[in-house]
């Protein structure tokens, strides 16, 4: 039945079609982006003026073959099992208390031969030429995951919150200042006491 | 009763289909939103590896993308089967990189050239050597700052 003295209707069949045109497109031509990752810091290339002296028992070195064998202060060590060994080290506390370099945070063995402090202990990286890229990125994943692993600890014990959470809402640009202010403290803090200290030599060439 | 048996003589009602314009519009705007469009095709293979302990990477614009990788299939005849660099949409040595993070930086605005970032994008099957000529061109030109561009994930899965 027409309607009587209403304007005509204008056919909006096609509207799904031309709809569906545009969404294939933008389905076709979308990529969900992949930006994130590990973020790190290369040293620089000028050397430092002093020669700084490192105690041996300082320094915790691990090396990657081209196999993608490892080697953890000098033992070979399942990649699994790194985690626990770099934490053991960062947190060992070797110092004896009373000395300036006491750390009367750690919950390690207090060993005497392996680091004296946190903010002593430093972590070599080596690898080979050919070692794969992925095995790279594994290693360099589970050597911050110590470090994040430690800092969450210290952050649960002092603030009751993990410190990862903490330093994404820092990082977040939407957090107010306000907030983040007060955020920037106490990362700041967590941070001094584990210290990020991952050199990575150059690659060796066999 | 005659209504009854009206009813029952009907065809099958037509489903209505009024609404369908309004869904596809919703899902059309998602996918507008969440779009970003490529400005460079990849011409190396790009399978990232995975990691647990990422960070995420803000603002697109301080970011300056390598891409590394074996040259995909078209590509192959002539740069061969080793991991190559891509910067933009060329094929790279590793001397050029420094170049190429001078020029980008030197596109940025002022405020923005002492924070960038370079995101490393590289196939998990690349060897380290290439890496490594990477990161010291890149101290070379004191872009110190990297992100090694990973999926979100079980990092042990890297090993298989």
């Amino acid at each position: 039945m027409p309607k009587r003295g209403a304007p005509p209707e204008v056919n909006a069949g096609s509207m799904a079609d031309i709809a569906f045109l545009l969404l294939i497109f933008f389905l076709v031509t979308t990529t969900i982006e992949t930006d994130a990752g590990l973020d790190r810091m290369l040293p620089p290339i000028e050397p430092p003026d002093t020669d700084v002296i490192i105690k041996q028992k300082n320094i915790f070195e691990v090396s990657i073959n081209r196999d993608g064998q490892l080697l953890a202060d000098e033992e070979l060590t399942n990649i699994k099992d790194l985690r626990a060994k770099a934490i053991a080290f960062l947190d060992n506390g070797g110092a004896p208390s009373g000395s300036p370099d006491f750390c009367n945070y750690c919950k390690g063995k207090r060993d005497a031969s392996s680091s004296d402090n946190p903010s002593k202990a430093i972590i070599s990286l080596k690898n080979d030429r050919e070692t794969k890229y992925g095995t790279y990125i594994t290693v360099q994943n589970e050597l911050v995951g110590a470090y994040n692993d430690l800092r969450n600890r210290e952050a649960q014990r002092l603030f009751k919150k993990d410190f990862t959470d903490m330093e994404a809402e820092y990082l977040n640009p939407e957090t107010p200042d306000n907030v983040r202010d007060e955020l920037k403290e106490k990362v700041k803090r967590i941070q001094d006491l584990f210290p990020q200290k991952l050199s990575e030599a150059e690659t060796s060439s066999n | 009763m005659s209504k009854f048996n009206k009813k029952k003589d009907a065809s099958l009602p037509a489903v209505n289909t009024a609404s369908l314009p309004d869904i596809v519009f919703m899902l059309l705007f998602f996918f507008m939103t969440v779009t970003v469009m490529k400005d460079s095709s990849l011409k190396v293979e790009n399978v990232l590896p995975n990691a647990s302990e990422i960070k995420k990477l803000e603002k697109k614009d301080r970011v300056i993308y390598i891409y590394v990788g074996k040259p995909t299939r078209e590509y192959e005849k002539t740069f061969g089967t080793e991991s190559k660099i891509q910067l933009n949409d060329k094929f790279a040595d590793a001397s050029e990189v420094g170049d190429y993070i001078l020029m980008e930086r030197a596109k940025k605005p002022q405020e923005l050239q002492n924070v960038l970032t370079t995101a490393l994008k590289v196939d998990k099957e690349a060897n380290m050597g290439i890496i490594s000529d990477i990161k010291q061109e890149l101290r070379k030109v004191n872009a110190l700052k990297v992100n090694y561009t990973t999926y979100e994930g079980d990092a042990f899965r890297n090993l298989q």
